[in-house]
Parts: C-alpha cells; structure tokens; sequence
C-alpha cells in the first residue's frame, strides 16, 4: 500500500525528465530552423546560442553534466564570441549606424528571449529538483577523466596537436595582411630621418661660426 | 539536426552561414555520441564529445582567419563568386 504512491512518484519523475529533454530537443530543432532562415548575421548568431543552449539542457537531461558544462563554456562561449567578432570585423566601416539602427528594433530579441526563456525555466526546475534520478544514470566528470587519461591517452595528445596547429594557423593567415603597411611605415619613417638630418646639417651650416 | 546542417550547408551562400551550418552538424554528431553514451552508460560517448569539441574549435579558428583573408581578396563573402579561385 506504502510502495504504490512512492513508484507513482518516480515513474511521473522519470516522464517529467523526458518530457524536459524532449522539450530542450524541440527548442534546439526550432532555435536552429530559425537560425538557417534568417537573413542577418547577428540574429542567426543569437538562434545559434540559444540552440547550444538548448543541446547542454538536454547533455544535462541525459545525464552528462560535465559535458553539458563545456557545451556552455566552449561553444556558446568561444566559439561564439569568435563569430561575433568577425562579424563586427567585416560590417566596420561601412554605413554601420543606421543597420545598427535597423537591427535594434524591439522585435528581433522577442524570438531568442522565448525560447531561452523555456531553457532558464527547465534549468531552474532541474536543479531545484531532486538529482539522484537525474536521467538515466548519470556519467559524471569523474568517470570521464578516468577513461579519458586512461585508454585515450593517445587522442588527448592528438587533439592537443591539432589546437596548437590550429592556433599556429590562425595566427598566420590573421597575420599575412598586416605585415605589409608595417614595413612599408619603417621604410617612411627611416626615409624622414635621413631628411631631417640633412636639414640639421644645412641649419648648423648657415650659423655664423663662432669666435670665442 | 545534421540533415538541418546539411541542409544550409547547400542552401546559403555565404561563407559565414557556411561556417555555422559546419558547428551544427559537428553538434548533432556529438549529440549523437553522447545519447549512445548515455544509452549503454559509457563514458565513452563524452570522451569522443570531448574530441568533436577540440576539432570544432580549431576548424573554427582556422575558418574564420581564412574567410577573413578571403573577405580582404575578394571584397565578398559569396560562394558562387568565390568558386572561380582566380588569385
């Protein structure tokens, strides 16, 4: 008679946790349908953010936290902050203001706002609820540094090979176009030295000299 | 979600959209490692998360210093534009 509430209970746990990862799917689909057919850079940026969003709720709801943390932190942290950047890179200069003027209109955040919204609200249920029956049987982080240190040691070295040629990469192709208009400034700058100094001469030359 | 990727992969036409439509299929990969990780309680589904995360990064780094240089050649960010590779 005492068993049949508390099964109750966890069996409604356990379909309000899927119903939760279903609902994060459902805003990762839409956040990125949205993000494919918009026309603007920054607002397809804005519905990318709010579907990594919404995959680390559902890594969170399957069960891996530590993923879901370094979804948050590595993609909608850098890598988005890489995109932004550049995209602010390429509209400089041109007519900015008045497409900053355009975009500010109070209805493009309403989209992004909702369904972030939806996030927030599932986040806070989660960690306000009971995490023992968080999913189904979560993988922590402990587990994952253990198999990663250990079987896979050779693809942790792989991978830290290939972020450094990443980064060698970058900075060479960032670096080829800026290299240029600072030789040329030296070559100026060495060339108004050489005038300058020839015009000091010619100024001591023309003071009468001195007689002590 | 990677049909999605795929999808605006062929669709747009501009480079940065194309960059993007690379990180969701790259993310609906390792979702789906993840859920099989998950499904035969592996931690080796994250491990290989873990993986697509590093090479996502470093494409992207790279990607977008290419198509910044590519941006300073060619004045456009159109594929069509862009497929002639006259230097």
């Amino acid at each position: 008679m005492r068993r049949r509430p508390s099964t109750s209970i966890l069996c409604c746990r356990e379909g309000f946790m899927e119903l939760l990862f279903y609902i994060a799917g459902g805003v990762a689909i839409v956040s990125t349908v949205l993000m494919l057919t918009r026309l603007n850079l920054v607002h397809a940026l804005l519905y990318l953010i709010v579907s990594f969003l919404a995959i680390a709720v559902v890594f969170f709801a399957l069960g891996a936290p530590f993923v879901a943390a370094l979804e948050v932190i590595v993609y909608a942290g850098a890598i988005m902050v890489l995109f932004v950047f550049v995209g602010m890179m390429f509209n400089l200069g041109q007519n900015s203001v008045p497409t900053e003027k355009q975009w500010l209109t109070p209805g493009i955040w309403v989209g992004p706002a909702l369904l972030s919204s939806i996030l927030f609200g599932e986040v806070v249920y989660l960690l306000q609820a009971n995490t023992e029956r968080m999913g189904a049987l979560p993988v922590g982080p402990k587990a994952v540094g253990i198999a990663l240190f250990g079987p896979y040691g050779i693809g942790v070295e792989l991978a830290s090979m290939l972020l450094l040629a990443g980064v060698v990469g970058a900075y060479h192709l960032g670096l080829v176009e800026t290299v240029q208009p600072e030789i040329q400034h030296v070559t100026n700058t060495d060339e108004g030295r050489a005038d300058t100094g020839g015009d000091l001469v010619l100024a001591g030359a023309h003071k009468p000299a001195r007689t002590p | 979600m990677f049909s999605l990727g795929l999808t605006s992969l062929l669709v747009r036409r501009n480079l940065l959209f194309v960059l993007m439509s690379l990180e969701v299929m790259l993310n609906a990969a390792g979702l789906a490692f993840v859920v099989a990780g998950s499904r035969w309680h592996q931690a080796d589904g994250q491990i290989m998360f873990l993986f697509i995360l590093a090479i996502a990064a470093a494409e992207v780094a790279a990607g977008l210093a290419l198509v910044f240089q590519i941006y300073r050649h060619f004045n456009s960010l159109d594929v069509d534009k862009l497929g002639e590779m006259k230097g």
